[in-house]
This record gives structure tokens, sequence and C-alpha cells, in this order.
């Protein structure tokens, strides 16, 4: 069955496409004027301007270390082992290597190598982390000349990464233990 | 054999061919700045050759405008692989670019783009028959796009090449309508004759505004822009009539519809908005000094670049004609209007005389 499509019925000044015309130049004219002259452009500049970036932005992966300048990752190799694209490559002191370099932890990597062009930042390290040495953080643009530039090892993920003094891993868990005590489950 | 003849001839053809082209390479700029502004955006800002970043203030500012942008264009243009595909007619489609263009600059030919310099018309063939020349030039310009569309032997470019013919054909008779009542008032064919009559009389847009309208929409659909550029139309036809064309080939299309801009915005003018002559700062009437010489070759350009903005301007505003709209406006409603649009002129004329 044919449906009938009612169109409003154009008068003699509309049929003349002449208004419409005007009126589409005034608000082409105005947007160039708003370009031109009081710079009101919708282009981000990239390389010179930068997004804010959001809370909870999952950018590269790097190391951390704690607010006495030491290494908090104890190779464990649970991010080795959750890594999806397999992009992690821990490398374990062995029984008389280096020992941590703070207390409280029994060993540290002798080297940690994250593949940035396998890495797919997806968190899975982060959440991870028993120790919490690994973050994602908001690093997006990740250049490099070569294949073999792109494998960041230890010592560069540490230099990115910074000092996370801030999170306290076991002060945490602390807190939250405090937290729950004031709400006894009842089982 | 006049030599002097000869000599200036050649001068005047290699001025005009030059200026022509530096025209057509920065209003491809053009179009990418305006279409920008009007989209909020920024357009080409980036390249520039290594030396412009020495210069204080200024380099950065062109760099900016993106007036180097053409320079990059026409070089990657001319150093791409210049590739004829396997299936095509091969003459054809060797040929078509070069008919495209040829036209399209030959055009420029009989257009007084000033009144003298010293003995010197300023225009490099001051013929008798200069609006029908033109005429016959543009009618050949589509030539160059069917035959693309033929060559290329496939079948976008075919609807592209068909599409052009049928838009190019109809348009030319309105236009070439449209132009009778300007003659009528004139009378006489030879764009100087036409030029100096209006410097007398005021421009002719105010004689003849509808003929002015139906140049102007015809002249649209002649080079194949905005509303009327079904021919090329990107989102039906891939890319139309130049789909199979590369490297230069596809820059000589490319110059074709430039040139044709050019010298339509020319013809413009020359009919219409009173050629190189202004009202006032005595402009108006051939120069007699040298200085007054160029300033009436600015005024021409002036005015030229201010239809190559309107072209540009209109077709980052307009959506593309359905065909059929497009034909029905051709036929039904421009060539009945040009036809009234004469007898009235031809009846205002007798009751005048």
């Amino acid at each position: 069955m044919a449906i009938t499509v009612n169109r409003k019925k154009l008068t003699f000044w509309e049929k003349l496409y002449l208004p419409a015309i005007v009126g589409g130049l005034k608000v082409t004219l105005k947007h160039a004027y708003n370009t031109l002259f009081l710079g009101k452009v919708v282009t981000m500049e990239y390389p010179e301007q930068k997004w804010t970036l959001p809370t909870g932005y999952r950018g590269a992966p790097y190391l951390v270390k704690d607010q006495d300048n030491s290494t908090k990752c104890v190779s464990c190799q649970l991010c080795e082992f959750v890594c999806p694209p397999k992009a992690i490559r821990i490398t374990p002191p062995g029984e008389h290597g280096q020992k941590a370099d703070r207390t409280n932890a029994e060993k540290m990597p002798a080297e940690f190598e994250i593949n940035m062009l396998r890495c797919i930042f997806c968190g899975f390290c982060q959440e991870v982390c028993p120790e919490e040495a690994i973050f994602l953080q908001k690093d997006y643009s990740l250049t490099g000349l070569s294949r073999s530039e792109m494998i960041y090892n230890k010592e560069k993920l540490l230099s990115l990464g910074g000092e996370v003094g801030g999170i306290q891993k076991w002060k945490l868990k602390l807190d939250e233990a405090k937290a729950q005590e004031n709400f006894p489950v009842k089982l | 054999m006049n030599w002097n003849f000869i000599i200036f001839s050649l001068v005047k053809i290699a001025i005009a061919i030059g200026v022509v082209q530096g025209i057509v390479m920065y209003s491809v700029l053009a179009e990418r700045k305006i279409s920008a502004w009007i989209q909020d955006r920024v357009g080409p800002n980036r390249t520039a050759p290594p030396f412009v970043k020495y210069i204080p203030v200024v380099g950065p500012f062109l760099t900016r405008l993106g007036v180097f942008q053409p320079l990059a264009d026409g070089l990657k243009f001319l150093v791409k692989e210049d590739f004829t595909p396997g299936g095509v007619k091969k003459i054809y489609f060797w040929i078509a670019p070069a008919l495209a263009v040829i036209p399209a600059m030959l055009t420029i030919a009989v257009i007084p783009f000033g009144s003298n310099i010293g003995a010197q018309k300023m225009v490099i063939a001051d013929l008798n028959v200069g609006i029908l020349y033109t005429f016959g030039i543009v009618s050949m310009g589509v030539y160059g796009i069917v035959l693309a569309g033929y060559a290329a032997n496939s079948k976008y470019p075919m609807f592209g090449g068909i599409r052009s013919s049928a838009q190019m054909i109809s348009y030319e008779i309105s236009m070439g309508m449209s132009v009778i009542p300007v003659l009528l008032i004139v009378g006489n064919l030879n764009l100087s004759q036409i030029i100096s009559w209006q410097s007398t009389h005021g421009w002719m847009v105010a004689y003849a505004p509808i003929s002015f309208i139906i140049f102007m929409v015809a002249s649209f659909a002649e080079t194949n822009r905005t509303p009327f550029d079904l021919p090329e139309a990107e989102t039906e036809l891939v890319g139309g009539y130049h789909t199979e064309y590369g490297s230069m080939k596809f820059a000589l299309f490319f110059l074709a519809e430039y040139s044709n801009m050019v010298s339509s915005s020319a013809m413009m003018v020359t009919l219409f908005f009173g050629g190189w002559t202004l009202p006032f700062w005595g402009l108006d009437h051939a120069a007699t000094s040298f200085g007054m010489g160029i300033a009436q070759i600015f005024v021409f350009l002036a005015k030229m670049l201010f239809f190559m903005v309107v072209f540009i301007w209109v077709r980052w505003m307009f959506p593309r004609f359905r065909y059929d709209q497009l034909m029905d406006l051709g036929w039904r409603r421009f060539l009945p209007l040009a036809l009234v649009n004469i007898l009235i002129t031809a009846v205002w004329l007798w009751l005048r005389s």
C-alpha cells in the first residue's frame, strides 16, 4: 500500500530558493566570522595542545617506587602471568641474586621488560599486583624508531613511573580491616 | 609581419597563463581554508620549507596561513607515479586531461583584464566576437570530462561523464540565453566594447539582474561546482569522471576545474560588473598613465577574486542537487526565464528607441 506523505505546499517566496540561499550564506558567513575573528575553533592542535585526561585513564603501565625511592616490585611474576598479550617479561634475581632494595621484601626483579608494542593497556597488571608496584599512567603517545626501542626495561619503567608514595598498601589494608570491624559480618 | 605585436602578445600570454596558474594554485588553498573557517576548523597550517622557521613573525604567520601548502601539493602531484590502469582506453585516457585543461585556459584569451598600458591593450585577443568565442570554447570543455569518463572503462567514471555531458549541454543553453539581453543592450559582441559601454552607463548588473543570476547559476553548473557537482559526486560516484586518474593527470583535471572558475569569474566581472572599471578615483575610463593601467588590472583581479570566493563559499553551503532537480532547474525554470528576460529587454529597448 502506497503511503502518501503530505508535503507542505511551498509559497512562491519559498519556491524562489533565494531566501533560503541568503539564509544559508548568512549562517556560513557567521561561522567563518566566528572562527576568523573570535577564534571559536573546535580543532585542538594536537602536539601543541593536549587533552586533560580523566582520572582512571588507562595509559601505559609503568613501575613505581615507594616513598623511600626503592623498588616496590617483588618479582612475583603475577603480572607476567596475567598479561593477555604477553607483553611483560620478568627476569627474577635467582637464588643468589640481588636483594631487594627495601625492607619487607625478599627480592626484586633483575630485569623487568614491557613491550609497549604488545601492551594493550588493559590494566590487568595493575589489578593483579599484590604490591601495587605497577600502575597504568597517563602516557598514551609512545613512539620509537625501532621495535627494540619500544621494549621498555626496568630502569626506564621506574624512571617514567616515578614515585607513588601516597599509596601504602599495608596501611590501606589496615584501614580496610578497621572499617570492617565496625560492621561485623554476621554469619 | 608585425614583430611588435607578436612579442607583446607572447608576453601577455605568458603573464596571463602564469597569473591564472598562480590563482588556481592558491584557490585550492583558499578552498581548503575557507571550508575550514566555515566549518569552525583551522585548515592547513603546518606545511613550510625548512628555512621559513628562521624568519621571525612573518614566517610562522605564513605557515599558519598555509601559504606553502600549494607548493607541497604541486610537488606531490609531480613526483607521484603516473599510473595508467590496465583496462583503460589508452589514447582517450591520455588526451582527456589535456582536452579538459586547454579550453579552460583558452577562454582567458578574450578577456580584457585591463584597459591599456602604454599603447598595449590589456587583452590577448581583442576579438569582435568575444562572447561567441567564449561560448564555443567553453562547450569544448565537456569533451575532456566525457572522454575521461568513457576512457576509464569503469562504470562510475562513465556515469560521471554522462551526467556531465547532459548537465553542461543543458546549462550552456540557459547561459547563452542569459547573455543575449546584455548583447541587446550594448549592441556589440566585443568584450572590450561591453566594458567601455559599462564605464559610461553603469554596471550591467543594474540593467540585467536576472541575466546575471541565470549566468551565475549556469556557470556554477558549467564548472561542475557544488550545488551542481554531479559529475564528480564523491558520495555517489566515488570520484566521478576522474576516479581512475592519478598524479599529474588528476592534477590537470583539478587545474581545469579551477581555471574554469577563473574564466567564469572573469566573464561575470566583464559582462556584469564593469570589468576593469571602477566608478570612482578616475578609474572609469581607459588608462592614460602606466600606474593607472596597473591599478585597473588589480581592480579587475580583485573583482574576479571576489567571485572566486563566492564560488568557494557557495560550495561549503549548499547540498548537492538531485539529478532530476538539476535538469528541472535548467530546462523548466532557467530556460523560460531567460527567454522571458530576452523578450522583456527587447520590448523595453524597442519602447525606448
